[in-house]
């Protein structure tokens, strides 16, 4: 492969890549622009959308229902499923612990984290799965040796879509603009009338619905390696990609999982595959460091 | 400590010393009565996790630095120790092949100084580029070194360059050796026969006992006093005068050191190591050692550990045969049991007992808002 | 000009947050064993004068001289070494440790006690450390809340709060003692008490810099002050002369305050 063509290819993957760390990163941002803490459980969100998916697509597809069919039902389980899984883990782990010290609900998250992994063990066992062929995934080559599938063609087109969905959610409706409200300052914006609790509710299962449709796109592409454990790593690196556009700034997610996705691709193109993982926390590393706000985030004063 | 024992009656509290110490001396002995040498296993790892809970607890419990990633230290100490005792680097490197023929056998009295040098400045190099960070980044880039050494210990098995064997560990580690007696070896005293298990127990008995006066004399000491003040207000803590910069480092790096001599021990030990024992699980169960036993006071880390490291080990031996009287046959295994149990004691701790199970002792008082009196003003103490 | 007996002198101040300039051209002189009292409005830039010359916000511009030394006020910790202590608007005390352990901490900067040393119980490091809560019992006994030396600081009432913010600032043996509105929210009896403390450090030799609100509190206690009204001076010196000044009443009295 030329290295122009590994050069594309690779922009193409980090790309896809990148929209999904994207929509992920849009749960992390929006939760902690609201309730400045980390939801750490939000990995698990996105695995169990694609372990439910996994399982009712398979389900409807034996059951000889068309593919397009099953795979928009499961889609709709799956976002369900996270909906109330996200809302749940609001309501008892964190509610309670909003005027304690952050480092209460960091080790709460972490702690939901364990358990929805203990959960998942259970009902799906330790087995990695491949989630169905649900979408085509025909190589549409583009010249030389550079190629993208239409899986990922969809995935790229589903991710913008959907956050594209939620950028008009936020910019124009009501709860959106409830939601930027109470992000700016929680107490002004319950003089106003908005109730933060229902806002924060909203936010949290807004933020699992994007989690679960990119862990059903997650999984039809990525070697269809479905198992309980693979939240972890997807969720820290959208968290990272989050950081690096400016934590508590949507767009800024939307940047940042981008500019993360392609770091990626071009370091595991031209550096190393193996170390693929290493590179968000060097992005990490680097961002605090240098551009503590982010890409797109406001400059923060060194204050007292 | 002191004006704790001030008011015990001597007689009383020597005696009470006396049955702590035959009660702990007679430990492994009672334990293999009531489980077998399997139990005295599991007591020895749990002194180890008391040594990790300690470490970790000065830079969480002292300094209120949250690490995630507390494992890297532990698995820094216990690589040194494996590539430094046992015949690896002679098995894969032309250079070592040469000058040790029959494998690196450094020994232990050696490696464990260096080990905890090397976690210790493993510590340094952690600390440094996140001197500024505070709360959740801190957290998370922790996090992200605890993973990176996870990655390295298992990529770097390379055919081309093999250091660490990768996934698939490296094995026959020297056991330690005290006096050139290997503990591997059952010691007969008379008519008692000191199986391996019993011989290390004593072992890291002792290193635990160092390790709790060496935590407690630091908490009292000028440098504990300015590890709590940065927990409590770094701002503060600067304006009296403390480098705060230069005592989070001696934090990571003094609590690195901790974590790097139980991995030493750890490799001797168990003659095996893999990167699986290393990973953010692992990081998790001690700082969840830390939080929920007391974070911040050393009985209660030491009571957190004890307690996190054998109960699971209890749960094996009785939710398998209660599953299999009770329901026919298991239906939960016993690791997503014991998953599920350290995810819900996190969460159940910090909302309903955030302090952990035994936290610092508070002067019982209550808040002295009726008595605002102030003392008659004394005679002038200007030095 | 005999500047022995100047133990603060700042000069030309200027900070700048953004577009908003908190502090033009800000100086002042605090002579030794005097109390100084820097007044103003909310939001006059008082607190954050303060930050600027304990090293907590870098200046854009200024000179800086402690007891005839200059310094830069870049890092607090190098500043409290030098001379300067201070205590906070919003009581910055170590809340989980007891008082006695609070104003030990402000020990921690006169005594040198190591890691090693610690570690193997050296007699002269216990030494030292008996020292430190002997000085520190000291100072809590003289600013009057020495029977709650082992209550948990947060447990502490707002007013003795306040006092042990002093004594563990006293603690660092300044040269000079920066008070941030050490008497706010209390009530009359307490501010007495507060005056009579404070006056009795003065006595005893430390020099004072001090913010506050309450004006007659101020008036009375100090030998010399400076008034700011958005980041710039408004009037400087004798009490009795800037309480007359014009411009001074205007900006409390009259204007938009």
């Amino acid at each position: 492969m030329s290295a122009f063509d590994l050069f594309i290819q690779q922009l193409i993957n980090g790309l896809v890549k990148g929209s999904l760390y994207a929509m992920i990163a849009l749960g992390y941002t929006m939760v902690y622009g609201i309730l400045g803490i980390i939801n750490f459980a939000h990995g698990e969100v996105f695995m169990i959308g694609a372990m439910v998916a996994m399982t009712v697509s398979t389900l409807l597809l034996a059951m000889g229902l068309p593919t397009i069919l099953a795979l928009l039902i499961a889609t709709l389980a799956a976002m369900l499923v996270c909906m109330f899984t996200s809302y749940s883990i609001e309501r008892l782990a964190y509610r309670p612990l909003r005027h304690a010290p952050k480092l209460a609900p960091l080790i709460t998250a972490i702690g939901m984290s364990f358990i929805l992994q203990a959960v998942a063990m259970q009902i799906w066992g330790l087995e990695h799965f491949r989630f169905p062929d649900v979408l085509p995934s025909q190589r549409i080559q583009l010249f030389g040796s550079v190629g993208i599938t239409m899986r990922e063609i969809i995935i790229f087109i589903v991710s913008i879509v959907m956050m594209g969905g939620l950028f008009w959610l936020v910019n124009h409706t009501k709860l959106g603009r409830a939601m930027r409200a109470t992000s700016e300052n929680v107490n002004v914006a319950s003089l106003m009338g908005i109730n933060p609790n229902r806002v924060i509710s909203a936010t949290f299962m807004i933020g699992a619905a994007l989690a679960a449709v990119a862990g059903i796109l997650f999984a039809t592409n990525y070697g269809g390696k479905v198992h309980f454990f693979m939240g972890f790593i997807p969720g820290m690196k959208a968290f990272i990609a989050a950081v690096l556009g400016g934590i508590g700034n949507i767009p800024g997610a939307l940047v940042g999982g981008l500019v993360l996705g392609l770091v990626e691709a071009m370091g595991a193109g031209y550096i190393s595959a193996e170390y693929e993982d290493v590179f968000a926390f060097v992005v990490l590393v680097c961002v605090l460091i240098f551009r503590p706000s982010g890409l797109l985030g406001q400059r923060v004063a060194d204050r007292a | 400590m002191n004006k704790y024992l001030k008011q015990l009656n001597p007689k009383q509290s020597i005696f009470g010393l006396v049955i702590c110490i035959a009660l702990l001396a007679a430990m492994p002995f009672i334990a293999k009565e009531l489980g077998g040498t399997t139990w005295v296993r599991i007591i020895d790892m749990a002194l180890l996790y008391v040594m990790l809970a300690l470490g970790l607890n000065i830079v969480v419990g002292f300094s209120g630095l949250l690490d995630l990633g507390y494992v890297a230290f532990y698995a820094v100490g216990a690589y040194m120790v494996a590539l430094l005792s046992s015949s690896h680097l002679s098995d894969n490197f032309a250079f070592f092949a040469q000058h040790f023929p029959n494998g690196l056998h450094i020994p232990l009295w050696v490696i464990v100084p260096l080990g905890a040098g090397l976690a210790a400045l493993a510590g340094i190099m952690l600390g440094t580029p996140i001197l500024k960070l505070r709360g959740d980044y801190l957290a998370l880039v922790t996090l992200g070194f605890g993973e990176i050494i996870r990655i390295l210990m298992n990529n770097l098995g390379k055919d081309t360059f093999n250091l660490t064997n990768g996934p698939r560990g490296i094995n026959r580690i020297d056991p330690v050796t005290v006096f050139g007696y290997s503990l591997d070896n059952t010691l007969t005293i008379g008519s008692v026969q000191l199986t391996k298990e019993f011989l290390y127990y004593y072992l890291f008995l002792a290193l635990a006992i160092v390790t709790i006066i060496v935590c407690y004399r630091l908490q009292k000491s000028r440098l504990g006093r300015a590890w709590m003040a940065l927990r409590e207000d770094d701002i503060a803590a600067k304006a009296m005068g403390i480098n705060v910069r230069n005592i989070k480092l001696l934090a990571f790096s003094l609590g690195a050191t901790f974590g790097g001599v139980a991995g030493g021990m750890f490799a001797a030990f168990q003659g095996f190591i893999s990167p699986e024992s290393f990973s953010f699980l692992e990081s998790i169960n001690i700082l969840a050692m830390v939080v929920l036993g007391g974070m911040g006071h050393i009985p209660g880390v030491i009571l957190g550990a004890i307690i996190l490291y054998t109960l699971p080990e209890f749960l094996r031996f009785t939710v398998e045969p209660f599953q299999r009287n009770v329901l026919g046959k298991i239906w939960v295994d016993t690791a997503i049991v014991r998953q599920f149990i350290l995810g819900l004691s996190m969460v159940l701790i910090m909302l309903y007992r955030p302090k952990g199970l035994w936290p610092t002792p508070e002067r019982e008082d209550k808040k002295d808002i009726v008595d605002v009196s102030v003392d008659k003003p004394a005679s002038n103490p200007a030095a | 000009m005999s500047e022995n007996n100047i133990m603060l002198s700042v000069k030309g101040v200027n900070k700048s947050f953004g577009g908003l300039k908190a502090l033009s051209d800000v100086g002042l002189q605090v002579k030794k064993n005097t109390v100084y009292g820097l007044i103003g409005p909310n939001g006059a830039g008082k607190t954050t004068f303060f930050n600027v010359i304990t090293g907590l916000y870098e200046p854009d511009a200024g000179e800086f001289i402690l007891n005839g030394k200059a310094y830069e006020p870049t890092a607090v910790h190098e500043v409290a070494k030098a001379g300067i202590a201070r205590t906070f608007q919003n009581i910055r005390l170590f809340g989980q440790m007891t008082a006695v352990e609070n104003v030990m901490v402000g020990r921690h900067v006169r005594t040198k006690g190591g890691v090693l040393g610690s570690i193997l119980g050296l007699k002269s490091v216990r030494a030292e450390e008996k020292a430190i809560r002997d000085r520190a019992m000291e100072l809590l006994d003289y600013v009057g809340i020495g029977k709650y030396h082992d209550y948990v600081s947060r447990n502490l009432s707002y007013g003795h709060q306040r006092r042990l913010e002093i004594a563990r600032a006293l603690a660092t043996d300044p040269k000079l003692l920066a008070l941030d509105e050490p008497a706010a929210g209390m009530n009359a009896t307490e501010k007495v008490e507060l005056t009579q403390l404070l006056r009795k450090i003065s006595n005893d030799g430390v020099t004072i810099l001090i913010i506050e609100h309450d004006v007659k509190l101020v008036m009375g206690l100090c030998d010399e002050m400076t008034v700011l009204d958005y980041g710039k001076i408004l009037a400087q010196g004798l009490p009795e002369n800037v309480r007359k000044d014009p411009k001074v009443i205007e900006a409390y009295l009259g204007g938009g305050h």
